[in-house]
């Protein structure tokens, strides 16, 4: 009897750990059936450079071109804004900041992950896209310079977390090894810690990165989204995640667009995929 | 006789606890002076006053006064910079930096030099790799990441880039603790090969190699320095009673 609960329950257990993997393989399965229609009627290297994306048209022109290049302006904009500031604070927080600092910046930093993405986005709506709009003398204010700053606040907690766990595990011998030969403290963290943690920090920015490309609700509400090729980082842009949430409700089911919205799916999953692998890559390398 | 460092009513205490009770001593020029005593017996504490790596911890205070070349290097307006120049360490567990072996080397003069010649950093690595006689094992795989290396080629990488900064005093604690007896041997040579142009003190708890490798020996127990003299005497004719119990191995 004993031996029956114990095996129903390893059973349990492994399902439950499969179910993961399960769900995975059938999300991505279902990802391709639907996504890879879209090719019997534009060639996958149309879909991926074309530079029009009129889906409703006749015929429709899908080419998501404006699309790749709307995320990555926006991804760019925040890894720029988001990676120093987010490292350099990581080495506050672990080097530098008074035990009493410490605790209140590191429970700041989790408030921030903890805001819901239509909220900041709702706060930049209101505050940064007049702001964006009156600095730079533009039409409007729904840039992909707007999303930048705001995707940025959403990839600081992710990059601040990472990196002062990375900097917290070099060993302390390092350290006092560069200090007794007279470092100072910033020759220390510039010579010593960032290099020894450089692994971790690097995953620390693909993972900061990686919730940044896949981010939908604020970007959605500040970019403008304007399917266009940008020209600059101060005009409206459209990310691949936005095109999907915005146009997902009106597409007609088993349409060319439909199938469209699933290849976007496809190219976003095997783009957060790279990432992820990249950074689980250089968190291995650290240990 | 010149003393290099001078100890004189030197207490310090990590909050509550006395570490180092009134110590009075004087270290030579160019000899090697050991010091040893059980664990806990404040012994690096003693050898981490002379770099102040103790103001890496919170919570200690120290009092008296620790003369190097005649001046105080506890008053506070030492620079440290130039103390831990002066004053060189080497840990008990081999720390060379995850970098190259040659940017292990010449570390110390990237951040204390000003105007650096790639020709002249060349120099300094060879010279220095060639005094902890590592140069002809490493000359070819200068840009290989010292984190490669067996642990004594690691120790005295670290040997070699404390040198490189050109230091009066050596400070090794424990140095060879995680060595083998052959490295340990070959480590203990050096030692004595660098004696010549460095004041060397070195904690170990191994009597043997204080006895092996020092000139003079301290005896610390319970942060006191309980015996202090040339090292034949200590081992031979020590004058204190806890001395000879502790080397004929009653305790420790």
């Amino acid at each position: 009897m004993r031996k029956l609960k114990e095996f129903i329950i390893e059973k349990l257990i492994l399902i439950c750990g499969l179910a993961s993997i399960f769900f995975v393989v059938l999300i991505f399965l279902f990802l391709l059936k639907e996504g890879l229609a879209v090719f019997k009627t534009v060639g996958p290297f149309k879909f991926l450079f074309g530079k029009s994306w009129y889906p409703i048209s006749e015929p429709a022109q899908l080419g998501i071109l404006p699309l790749i290049f709307g995320s990555l302006l926006v991804t760019l904009g925040a890894a720029i804004i988001s990676i120093p500031v987010g490292v350099g604070c990581a080495v506050y927080i672990a080097e530098i900041a008074p035990a009493k600092i410490k605790e209140i910046l590191k429970a700041g930093i989790e408030l921030l992950a903890a805001i819901p993405s239509v909220v900041l986005g709702f706060v930049g709506m209101i505050t940064l896209v007049p702001l964006v709009k009156s600095v730079f003398h533009l039409p409007t204010g729904l840039t992909a310079l707007s999303g930048s700053i705001m995707l940025a606040f959403m990839a600081m907690p992710t990059i601040v977390s990472v990196a002062e766990d990375a900097l917290y595990s070099v060993p302390k011998t390092y350290k006092e090894g560069a200090l007794a030969l007279g470092a100072t403290h910033w020759q220390t963290i510039w010579r010593v810690m960032l290099p020894a943690s450089s692994s971790g920090i690097l995953a620390a920015v693909m993972l900061g990165i990686g919730r940044v490309i896949g981010e939908t609700m604020a970007v959605m509400m500040i970019t403008g989204n304007a399917a266009v090729m940008p020209n600059s980082i101060l005009v409206p842009v459209r990310t691949l995640t936005a095109t999907i949430a915005a146009e997902m409700g009106e597409a007609v089911v088993g349409s060319e667009h439909y199938f469209a919205l699933f290849a976007i799916g496809i190219v976003l999953f095997i783009i957060s995929f790279a990432i992820n692998v990249t950074a689980d890559l250089f968190l291995h390398k650290r240990q | 006789m010149s003393f290099k460092i001078i100890t004189k009513n030197l207490n310090l205490w990590y909050g509550g606890f006395h570490a180092l009770k009134n110590i009075n001593s004087g270290f030579e020029a160019n000899r090697i002076t050991a010091i040893i005593g059980p664990s806990g017996c404040g012994k690096s504490t003693m050898l981490r006053v002379f770099n102040r790596m103790n103001d890496l911890i919170d919570g200690v205070r120290t009092q008296g006064e620790v003369l190097i070349d005649r001046v105080n290097i506890l008053d506070s307006g030492v620079d440290l910079v130039a103390l831990r120049k002066k004053v060189g360490m080497v840990f008990q567990r081999p720390n060379p930096f995850p970098l190259s072996i040659y940017e292990n080397i010449i570390f110390g003069e990237k951040i204390h030099g000003e105007h650096i010649i790639r020709d002249k950093l060349d120099e300094i690595v060879e010279k220095s790799l060639k005094d902890v006689l590592l140069w002809d094992e490493l000359k070819d795989k200068l840009n290989e990441p010292a984190l490669r290396l067996s642990l004594e080629q690691k120790q005295r990488l670290c040997i070699a880039r404390l040198i490189a900064i050109r230091p009066d005093v050596l400070l090794m604690d424990e140095p060879c603790s995680t060595l083998d007896p052959q490295a340990t041997a070959r480590v203990e040579e050096l030692m004595r090969e660098l004696k010549n142009k460095y004041t060397i003190i070195i904690v170990t708890h191994n009597m043997q190699q204080a006895a092996r490798v020092s000139d003079d020996t301290g005896f610390m127990l319970l942060g006191e320095l309980v015996e202090f003299g040339r090292t034949d005497q200590v081992f031979k004719a020590p004058l204190d009673q806890r001395t000879e119990d502790y080397i004929t191995g009653r305790y420790g």
